[in-house]
């Protein structure tokens, strides 16, 4: 029963606030091109679902691409920090400039170095700066924090370093990844979107521009459709990860054993 | 099979002083000294996991033993279940899986886990998860078990009947032991020896060993426990308040 209404309240919660906003709209009589109503966004999308789709199959593609290189990046990095301290403490704070560096601000020169042509390519480099930083911050806080009792037992046994990777800290490190997994895949999204927005109209013709071209034809409905589309995206893909995390830890992780009481 | 001859041992501040141990094959030998005395140094020092500053370690036939480690905590790996968990230092040192997997259910038959082979350690109880790193420390067929205070964590009741357990195991396998234990009973009930250190930096201030007569004869409630236990507690006590 409390599972029922974990999942009907906020269903309910977007209905009523979608009902307010309809009844807001009419009786204030706001123009369409400021604020349309929900139900001008849902004829919106339905007209114009073909256009929005294709659009957002863009956008995911160069998210999923993004995630996958940052992921592979990132654990690359977290595996040669835990195989050398000098590597770390030299690399590490590199990582770092590109994570305090706002996206936007670098998006210019990647354009420039990769070509205005290319603008899909510079979408996919900025998405993956985004995307790789909490992913490679977790991977290494995991590796770092393995039990030290059970280190000791691999070295007992004589576990050469491969195997204290593969069978102690990546292991142990699972659930770090996996957090820093479904940080990650929102930003890969948001950078993607970002990097859309800088790159400009035309050359990319991802859900960023749909949105930037409706706002500019007053097609408000339209660009709300596509903004509801951008966080369906996300939701799934988060709710996608959450679904993988708990099918990865849930005989043996306690983040996922909240219901067995 | 092993000696310690004056070993010392520095960390920021001096842990052990001039420690000279030798321990027989086959022995039960406790350790017990108050909280900083070095007492889970020296099990650190004798499976080589760290070396002495000063003084030296030997071993018979200048042949290290192969060890066997249990932890205060059980230390198990949670995403593995009982059996891959025992089943570790096994596959680590190239044994083939179907050995491993042989061996490992004997010794799940040996500490009493028949039908957990496939639980997962967050799905056991805190005396079975002790269970399995015992089974997991002995299933190298290991010549030395060293035991860090593996039942302080547990309740009485578990905690009597593992050490039976561990017992009645020594006896048939007959591979030596260095227990590391705050509890002057289980020093005294288990083993035939009790080393007693003093606080930081830990010296031996007593080395006995321990003759028990009708020891099958429920030990566990006889005078000859009590007083033995009085004896040693006196010394402990003695090297506390000093």
């Amino acid at each position: 029963m409390k599972n029922i209404s974990n999942y009907l309240a906020p269903i309910i919660a977007l209905i009523v606030l979608l009902a307010i906003w309809e009844i807001f709209v009419y009786s204030s009589n706001i123009p369409i091109y400021i604020l349309p109503a929900p139900t001008d966004i849902f004829l919106s999308l339905h007209s114009n679902l073909n256009d929005l789709l294709g659009s957002a199959l863009i956008t995911l593609r160069i998210t999923i691409y993004a995630f996958v290189i940052a992921f592979f990046v990132s654990l690359f990095l977290a595996i040669v920090f835990s195989l050398s301290n000098i590597l770390e403490s030299s690399l590490y704070p590199i990582t770092v400039i590109f994570q305090v560096t706002p996206v936007v601000a670098i998006a210019p020169l990647i354009l420039i170095w990769v070509g205005l042509d290319n603008a899909e390519l510079a979408i996919l480099i900025l998405s993956v700066i985004v995307a790789f930083f909490p992913m490679l911050a977790n991977t290494n806080l995991g590796f770092k924090s393995v039990d030290q009792n059970l280190l000791d037992l691999f070295l007992l046994n004589g576990a050469s370093k491969w195997q204290i990777l593969s069978k102690l800290r990546i292991p142990f490190a699972l659930p770090y990844i996996l957090t820093g997994m479904k940080t990650s895949i929102g930003l890969a999204l948001i950078g993607t979107v970002v990097a859309e927005f800088v790159a400009g109209t035309g050359s990319s013709k991802g859900l960023a521009w749909t949105i930037i071209e409706s706002g500019n034809r007053l097609d408000i409905s339209k660009l709300f459709a596509g903004l509801m589309l951008l966080v369906l995206l996300g939701i799934t893909l988060f709710m996608l990860m959450t679904a993988i995390e708990r099918n990865l830890l849930k005989r043996w992780h306690e983040s996922t054993q909240g219901d067995r009481g | 099979m092993l000696k310690f001859t004056n070993v010392f041992k520095n960390y920021d501040k001096s842990v052990l002083a001039d420690i000279s141990i030798e321990v027989e094959e086959g022995e039960f030998i406790s350790i017990l000294g108050p909280s900083g005395s070095g007492k889970s140094t020296i099990l650190r020092l004798a499976s080589k996991l760290i070396r002495p500053s000063r003084g030296e370690i030997s071993y018979k036939n200048n042949k290290p033993p192969s060890i066997g480690f249990v932890f205060q905590d059980a230390t198990l790996m949670p995403w593995r279940n009982v059996l891959d968990n025992i089943i570790l230092p096994l596959e680590l040192n190239g044994v083939r899986r179907n050995i491993s997997t042989k061996k490992a259910a004997e010794w799940i038959k040996k500490v009493g886990l028949e039908g957990k082979e496939n639980s997962f350690p967050g799905e056991l109880s805190g005396g079975q998860k002790m269970r399995v790193s015992l089974a997991r420390s002995m299933v190298t067929d290991c010549d030395l078990l060293l035991l860090d205070e593996p039942f302080a964590a547990l309740d009485e009741i578990t905690r009597r009947k593992l050490e039976e357990d561990l017992l009645k195991i020594w006896k048939r396998e007959k591979f030596t032991i260095l227990l590391v234990t705050h509890s002057v009973n289980e020093a005294v009930y288990l083993s035939e020896r009790v080393i007693v250190l003093s606080t930081g930096p830990g010296k031996i201030i007593s080395d006995k060993k321990i003759f028990k007569e009708n020891f099958d004869q429920d030990f566990r409630n006889s005078q000859q426990l009590l007083d033995l236990n009085k004896t040693v507690y006196n010394l402990l006590a003695r090297e506390k308040n000093s």
